[in-house]
């Protein structure tokens, strides 16, 4: 893992200690909350339904045990025992106070950790494909990139007021995890016919009100440009892009606006200046950082306690089967935490659980734990011979859920229970489609089917790219839920189709059920899964099933 | 013809804590809404809002809040509002935690 250098460590000491004094002069008066405002989100703090919410930054997902620890004792003495782990693979904290946030802060960077960049119109917290170092199926570490992208937009001075967010996604496999496609920028990395690595630069994709799929803007960047054109991707658009209104300030529309062959074009422009600024200092770096991301000393070790436990445990099978990926190493295997219990808050976490999570990484798991998108905990290296000790550990402390990617596994952003700009509840929507799948004992038979759900347009909760997208409205006054089928956040990406009009609270969940009864008897085969069912049948009879006859006699008249 | 003005009431969050609070009669800020003062004229309400977001050094994002009056007080009308007055509904979080 990347370790703070003298210069990180200085920088957020001092970062911490202008927010100390900034929250000591809003307290005092000499600082309006219109002043204060933009100070408080650039350190991650914001001020949501009921209480402040502090968001913490989890760089590309990666957290060792320490710092799992220390988020456990940060939740324990500053909020109410948990947190809330998020589809950027950041942890949230729902209730600290004011005056607290400082010395939370100061507790974070103890275990070199921040919330700078976490909110506010700047270059975020940058993501990565949650499996990286680990995957059977990767081609190159993603975390060395993400963790030189982090520096260099950390505190960048021409991007600390961009027209809005800014999301950058990487991923090092061909199959994509990390959503690359739905971001302002996202990497794929690559290796170009000679053999050379590099990258493909998607661009302009995103969710919330007008989702669209990035485009390639260059099919291939040799590594040591990709500062330089990062850079001449981001700085474009902070002319561009437009600050008249805030729903078309996103590269996204910038991109659509002006069209890809204008915006490439002045990206090539703006590159070649730049170009020679870079002089090399950044793929020194980057070399650095890359022996800090060096895999761990995998050990070579019978399986035979697995494959016994495998053999005889049926429970403990089931859960291999749905948690458990291939990994790189002989003998090993990455094994995902359910965050998902039937009927729970999805991503949430007791500061009891962080600290089991954080004892088994360390005790079995070469001290390191990921974040997911999905709202998961990743155990990325555990040697097969140790997964049943693993499992039975989690299983005392509700952590063993056998539903990764299953219909439970359900995406939920914080929606109106939290959020002050939800339309909607989304929370307790989840619980109840988990507890209902739960009771049906359905789940093993759907098998792979992601739902994700939004309380408000702006998507947190990844809907659109949901085989099951639901987003929550506040249609005159009553929490409304629309569907969108067909989506899908992988290297395939599709914005899913929405399926008409919306349903009330009380009527969404048997809408869910009536779409998976019809899944079940339209799929050709078991294998068959959601989403290749509704490629091939389409959107006819799902429509049917939601909404009745009625509206295919009212076109044919 | 004009929209005929409906019951509001004063409400922000507390600047330290981060709750939900409402203007009383006596320009208190209270955790409870049933302690809210009811506005009914809408030049009342103006002036009430314009002098609560004033008050920035105890509370944050000051702004009225439509409520139906009842015999014990004003009920909130909006699902946010609801929510608002007792908190999340995944946990007992919140006022419901603090006011029981």
């Amino acid at each position: 893992m990347y370790r703070y250098s003298d210069f990180d460590a200085a920088f957020v000491a001092e970062r911490n200690r202008q927010f100390r004094a900034q929250v000591e002069r809003r307290i005092d008066g000499s600082l309006t909350e219109d002043e204060f405002k933009p100070l408080r989100l650039m350190n991650g703090l914001y001020l949501q339904l009921h209480a402040y919410m502090l968001r913490v930054a989890v760089p590309y997902g990666t957290l060792n045990s320490a710092q799992m620890r220390q988020l456990a004792m940060i939740a324990d003495r500053w909020d109410k025992g948990y947190g809330h782990f998020t589809t950027r693979q950041n942890i949230q904290f729902n209730w600290p106070k004011l005056r607290d946030v400082p010395d939370m802060l100061d507790a974070l960077a103890e275990v070199q950790m921040h919330a700078i960049q976490t909110s506010g119109n700047t270059i975020r917290n940058v993501t990565a494909d949650h499996f990286a170092g680990a995957a059977a199926d990767e081609t190159a570490d993603p975390r060395p990139v993400a963790e030189l992208i982090r520096q260099w937009s950390t505190d960048h001075p021409e991007f600390q007021f961009l027209p809005r967010k800014f999301k950058i996604a990487v991923t090092g496999s061909p199959n994509d995890r990390a959503v690359t496609r739905a971001h302002d920028i996202g990497l794929r990395m690559v290796r170009n016919d000679a053999g050379t690595p590099g990258f493909e630069v998607i661009v302009g994709g995103g969710l919330g009100r007008t989702p669209m799929v990035g485009k390639v803007i260059r099919d291939f960047l040799p590594e040591a440009d990709l500062l330089p054109y990062l850079e001449a991707v981001v700085s474009v658009w902070n002319l561009l892009g437009r600050r008249d209104n805030k729903y078309k300030s996103r590269i996204k529309i910038t991109v659509h606006e002006h069209g890809l062959d204008d915006i490439r074009h002045r990206v090539e422009e703006r590159f070649a200046l730049l170009r020679p600024a870079f002089t090399g200092i950044d793929q020194r770096l980057y070399a650095q950082i890359k022996a800090d991301f060096a895999p761990p000393a995998f050990t070579r070790r019978d399986t035979a306690p697995f494959d016994l436990a495998y053999a005889n445990d049926p429970v403990f099978r089931a859960w291999v089967d749905s948690n458990v990926t291939a990994h790189r190493a002989d003998g090993h295997a990455i094994a995902q935490i359910s965050l998902k219990a039937h009927g729970a808050t999805p991503g949430d976490a007791t500061s009891d659980q962080m600290r089991v999570m954080a004892d088994l990484a360390e005790q079995y798991g070469h001290d390191e734990l990921r974040v997911s998108h999905e709202q998961n905990i990743v155990l990325p290296h555990v040697h097969k011979a140790d997964l049943p000790v693993v499992h039975a550990t989690l299983k005392q402390h509700g952590l063993a859920t056998a539903n990764i990617g299953k219909i439970s596994d359900i995406i939920a952003c914080p929606g109106m229970d939290y959020c002050a700009l939800a339309t909607a509840r989304s929370i307790p929507i989840a619980q109840e489609i988990a507890t209902r799948f739960d009771e049906l004992k359905l789940e093993n038979e759907i098998g792979d089917l992601k739902i994700k759900i939004s309380g408000c347009i702006n998507a947190c909760g990844h809907h659109h790219v949901g085989h099951i997208g639901i987003l929550g409205l506040d249609r005159a006054g009553v929490e409304n839920y629309q569907i969108t089928l067909g989506g899908d956040h992988t290297e395939t990406a599709a914005v899913g189709q929405r399926t008409g009009p919306g349903f009330a609270y009380d009527e969404i969940v048997p809408a869910i059920e009536r779409i998976v009864d019809t899944y079940l008897s339209e799929r050709d085969s078991a294998e068959e899964t959601f989403l290749e069912t509704f490629r091939r049948v389409g959107m006819a009879p799902f429509k049917t099933a939601l909404y009745g006859e009625t509206e295919k006699r009212a076109k044919a008249a | 013809m004009p929209a005929i003005f409906t019951p509001k009431v004063v409400t922000a969050n507390d600047l330290l804590h981060g709750d939900v609070v409402y203007l009383t009669a006596d320009d208190q800020w209270s955790r409870r809404l049933t302690d809210a003062e009811v506005l009914t004229d809408e030049a009342d309400a103006q002036v009430r809002l314009i002098d609560a977001s004033a008050r920035t050094s105890e509370v944050v994002g000051v702004y009225l809040a439509d409520v139906a009056v009842s015999e014990t007080g004003p009920k909130a009308t909006h699902f946010r509002e609801k929510f608002r007055t007792k908190g999340p509904s995944n946990y007992a979080h919140g006022k419901q935690e603090e006011l029981r």
